[in-house]
């Protein structure tokens, strides 16, 4: 028996549907996702303070970015991100051509309505991580077509 | 691009996050409703639907049989806890009927950085494994209940899970066949 419990990865699709499901049948509005971005907030902000504590110290911004896109990202996505882009004032855009939360719903247009409510979560997750490393930023999801999903992050800088 | 050294553990990375989310879960529907009986009963209700599906998954991936009586379920359910949570409960305090048991926690990733606060001492905080044990024996035919009679949150010694066999479920015939 291993000496760190192990939840399959499974687990945490089943309890994101929930979660999902929950959020989406309580809420009064159609729109109403903030709850789901704040719970993803939540346990971001919490996860990456266990991550990193035996991490070397991140160089800037993009060093910290880069770090999510790879060891944040594989870890928990199991692959990285396939695509960083930024503008070097602030805004970076993140494609995952093959997002898990989504892969297995559908390759082409079909549920791409009820598609971003399984990536509230993730954006949430990716502002709460962030924040604690002090990086302050607005996350949003942008899908296309199904499985691909890009996360657009644009710092704020005060 | 990545560094030398220090790697994360997917698992550990997975396991936490799973924790997490379900604590911010927890916290949610304590914020949603004012009753914690109501909190309990979403919680077995949520379990259920993951349950559902686990089952699916559990069967594809170990291969078993049908089980042929309830002590041979009482092992499987013991080694889905070890595949998926990585703890194996202790089956104690068979009932002399042989439809009762306890399943016996020492470790639950589920409550790992987890103090319940005094308000809620009613809060089942675990309560999604009842849920999850009673759809996934619903869809292997077989109707049980099962509660949580002592819990290391409240500070019990160890948490237990009681798990009782109700009846087996028959398969209903079609309509319009013989």
């Amino acid at each position: 028996m291993p000496a760190v419990p192990i939840a399959d990865d499974c687990l945490f699709e089943f309890i994101h549907a929930e979660l999902v499901n929950y959020v989406a049948s309580s809420s009064k509005g159609d729109h109403d996702v903030s709850t789901l971005e704040y719970l993803g907030f939540c346990c971001g902000y919490r996860i990456i303070e266990r991550l990193t504590k035996d991490w070397p110290r991140f160089k800037d911004e993009l060093d910290t970015l880069k770090f999510m896109c790879t060891d944040f990202w594989s870890s928990i996505f199991k692959k990285q991100i396939d695509n960083l882009r930024t503008n070097h004032a602030g805004v970076y855009v993140l494609l995952d051509n093959n997002f898990r939360l989504i892969s297995k719903m559908s390759s082409g247009n079909q549920y791409l309505e009820v598609a971003p409510r399984y990536v509230t979560f993730t954006c949430g997750l990716l502002r709460g991580a962030l924040a604690n490393l002090g990086i302050h930023c607005v996350v949003t999801s942008e899908i296309k077509t199904l499985p691909a999903c890009a996360f657009h992050l644009e710092v704020r800088r005060s | 691009m990545s560094r030398q050294g220090t790697r994360l553990d997917q698992k550990k990375v997975n396991s936490e996050l799973f924790t997490l989310t379900y604590g911010a879960l927890v916290s949610q529907l304590m914020k949603d409703y004012e009753n914690v009986d109501e909190v309990n009963k979403q919680l077995e209700r949520m379990g259920y639907n993951i349950g559902i599906r686990l089952i699916e998954d559990f069967l594809a991936r170990t291969g078993t049989g049908r089980c042929y009586d309830f002590r041979d379920t009482a092992e499987k359910i013991q080694s889905a806890f070890r595949l998926y949570l990585g703890i194996s409960p202790q089956i104690m305090n068979w009932s002399s009927s042989g439809d009762e048991f306890s399943l016996q926690f020492d470790s639950n990733p589920l409550t790992e950085f987890v103090e319940l606060p005094d308000h809620c001492l009613n809060l089942k905080y675990c309560n999604v494994l009842t849920g999850v044990l009673k759809g996934a024996l619903e869809m292997v035919q077989m109707d049980i209940a099962s509660c949580f009679v002592q819990d290391h949150l409240k500070g019990d010694p160890c948490t237990e899970l009681r798990v009782k066999f109700i009846k087996r479920l028959e398969d209903a015939i079609p309509a319009g066949e013989d």
